[in-house]
């Protein structure tokens, strides 16, 4: 089976709110072009392409359906969409390299979060029987995460904010006299609402070099998912993300792009995925500095692969995280292709 | 850009399986149930397949309306549909009887009166109908029970029967956006003018204009405004009535191909016979009163046959 590459990425500015579409079309067709013109592929040349993005976040059935204009679909192209972050996307398209189907596949996320009101549209991703008939927004359930691990004395409010002030580039001081946003989390302590887009193009690892001068070489790629009922599992913890890392081999990286959207989980996925105080974290910023819904996990990945183009960094990690309070977890790591 | 409020709005009904259903049964008789895992854990609310090993679960545990919180979250300001408009803390609650904790809110009062550990009880809802919300909130043992929001809708069913349904309306409010491109054809329309845009790379003129052309993925950009006659490309009878309809079956939803431009949309044709309808059929717009124009394709109430001869098939071969 064919090993694959990260040769391409480009991402939409990430901002509060954009006068675009939710269809994404005008965040989209700019960073395709930014990208075709990094590997000097053109859409003629791309062999699959997969994308993810919300119907929930945009309002409206088969919202993704007019993103494909950006793509120039036609004649017809070989396309899929996932209802998940754009991270599950590039599996998808890392699968089709894998299996031989094509040699290049476009993957790209989008999302207009500040459309609707974000934290009330994510409790529609819960037990609908049970649990969302109650909307719980998914910055009250981080939170009753959050005090979990300060009751139990795995970090303090001052460890979060120390996590804000790396990610946000700001300083520490005074962080924690703000009020509380929704005690025990304070507004830094969560990602801003972002509305962005973000593209990877991959190749396989036989052609990755045609496309880029150092490709970003996938060694491991996973995801897991920990049950959906929030009380079954321990939330101080990532489960799924431990395993995750385990199946990829995330030992000896040097850089790791974490999809933290709030500052313990940072604190949680450091732990599960062994990481060591050696590691570059979010040289980015994370989520915690942009978290552009269903691209955020993709724009990892590419921040991560970036790091190995410019020649940073030869081993590094990506995650991505979907549902509430970590619950499903993804971790790709790269390596340079020299 | 032309931006407007977009209001999502649906009663979901589910029906429940034999383990959510013997739950929010015994709600109505304020019992709470849960159901014993492969490990032996008592999870409430109960769970139909086992969160570690999937197995099947069905040893259903009694267990108690009162529990000690777990965890915690403030909520200053609640959201529409939350269980309380008044300031409450979400909380993670393990009743008596159960090693899960269920999430809930707590009717505390101040993020000063609760903390992990503190005991609290169920507020059962004043009207009891089989749904989770039967359980309106917990409150601090001892303390009183305020006052509940009104319950959930109720699927119909026989005098006697089990609740078997339960129903969950979900509203959800968005802004939506028009593209620059949608912005300046709905303008268009509200002065009774239909604008087209020409791609830049495949010259296919478009209406309405595009953000980016379907075949080269680039924004169209040269303005054309059209003219308001054309052709009948495909179409179809619509016979079978449907909520919403408006016009009386049969009737003609067809395929409309203006003069000048390169994509059909879809829209009425009337003024004839449905039976006489045609492909190839040169139709003209048939407008609504200038009073009732917006920025809406609606200005166009219909469009109606000229008389005209028919456009031959191999004009508009390629349109279908």
């Amino acid at each position: 089976m064919s090993d694959v590459a990260v040769v391409g990425f480009a991402q939409a500015p990430n901002v509060r709110r954009t006068e675009g579409t939710t269809n994404g079309v005008e965040m989209l067709v700019p960073i395709f072009a930014e990208v075709f013109e990094q590997t000097g592929l053109s859409k003629k040349d791309i062999g699959f392409w997969c994308s993810g993005s919300s119907d929930y976040l945009a309002g409206r059935a088969f919202s993704f359906i007019s993103a494909v204009d950006a793509t120039g679909a036609f004649p017809p192209i070989h396309e899929s969409h996932v209802e998940m972050d754009a991270a599950w996307a590039l599996y998808e398209a890392w699968l089709k390299i894998r299996m031989g189907e094509v040699d290049t596949a476009l993957v790209y996320g989008f999302g207009k979060s500040s459309a609707g009101q974000l934290r009330r549209v994510l409790a529609l991703q819960l037990d609908p029987y049970l649990v969302a008939p109650l909307w719980p927004d998914s910055v009250s359930i981080a939170a009753i995460q959050a005090r979990l691990g300060l009751d139990s004395g795995l970090w303090s409010e001052k460890d979060l904010a120390e996590v804000a002030a790396r990610n946000r580039g700001v300083d520490v001081e005074g962080l924690l006299d703000a009020q509380y946003l929704a005690d025990p989390l304070r507004a830094h302590d969560v990602a801003p609402i972002t509305d962005g887009a973000a593209v990877i193009i991959l190749a396989s690892a036989e052609r990755a070099k045609e496309f880029a001068a150092r490709p970003a070489l996938i060694t491991g790629i996973e995801h897991r998912v920990d049950t959906p009922v929030l009380g079954a599992r321990d939330l101080t913890r990532a489960l799924s993300a431990e395993a995750a890392a385990r199946a990829a081999g995330a030992d000896g990286v040097e850089v790791a792009e974490l999809h933290a959207p709030f500052t313990h989980q940072e604190l949680i996925l450091r732990s599960a995925l062994g990481l060591g105080d050696q590691v570059r974290v979010n040289p980015s910023g994370g989520a915690l500095a942009a978290n552009p819904m269903f691209a955020a996990g993709l724009a990892r990945i590419g921040e991560a692969a970036r790091e190995i183009f410019a020649g940073h960094a030869n081993r590094v990690l990506a995650h991505a995280t979907s549902g509430p309070a970590l619950q499903q977890n993804l971790v790709a790591v790269m390596e340079g292709l020299d | 850009m032309l931006s407007a409020p977009l209001e999502v709005g649906f009663d979901y009904t589910r029906s429940l399986g034999p383990v959510l259903g013997r739950f929010v049964n015994g709600l109505r008789e304020r019992r709470i149930e849960g159901v014993r895992g492969a490990d032996g854990r008592v999870h409430v609310p109960p769970v139909e397949y086992d969160p570690v090993t999937a197995a099947p679960l069905t040893e259903f545990v009694p267990v108690a309306d009162e529990g000690t919180v777990v965890s915690w979250s403030w909520m200053s300001e609640p959201l529409e549909g939350q269980p309380l408009s008044r300031p409450f803390a979400w909380a993670l609650i393990k009743l008596d009887g159960a090693d899960t904790p269920m999430l809930h809110a707590v009717d505390a009062g101040s993020p000063g009166q609760i903390h992990s550990g503190l005991r609290v009880r169920v507020r059962w809802a004043d009207e009891l109908v089989g749904h989770i919300r039967d359980i309106a909130y917990f409150v601090p043992v001892g303390a009183p029970d305020g006052i509940a929001p009104e319950p959930p809708p109720v699927a119909k069913r026989e005098e006697g029967a089990p609740v078997s349904i339960v129903i969950t309306p979900v509203h959800l409010h968005y802004q939506h956006s028009a593209s620059p491109e949608e912005s300046r054809y709905l303008k268009g329309l509200a002065d009774g003018k239909l604008i087209g845009q020409r791609c830049p790379a495949c010259e296919k003129v478009y209406i309405p204009p595009r953000g980016a052309c379907p075949v080269d993925g680039v924004p169209t950009a040269e303005e054309i405004e059209l003219p308001d006659t054309g052709i009948v490309t495909t179409f179809c009878i619509v016979n079978v009535p449907f909520l919403g309809q408006r016009i009386k079956p049969p009737y003609v939803a067809a395929y409309i191909l203006l003069d000048g431009a390169d994509i059909a949309f879809l829209h009425l044709v009337l003024g004839c016979e449905a039976s006489e309808v045609r492909m190839g059929m040169r139709v003209r717009a048939a407008w609504k009163p200038r009073e009732d124009w917006w920025t809406s394709l609606e200005n166009i109430d219909h469009f109606e046959p000229t008389g005209e001869p028919d456009a031959p098939y191999e004009s508009f071969a390629h349109h279908l």
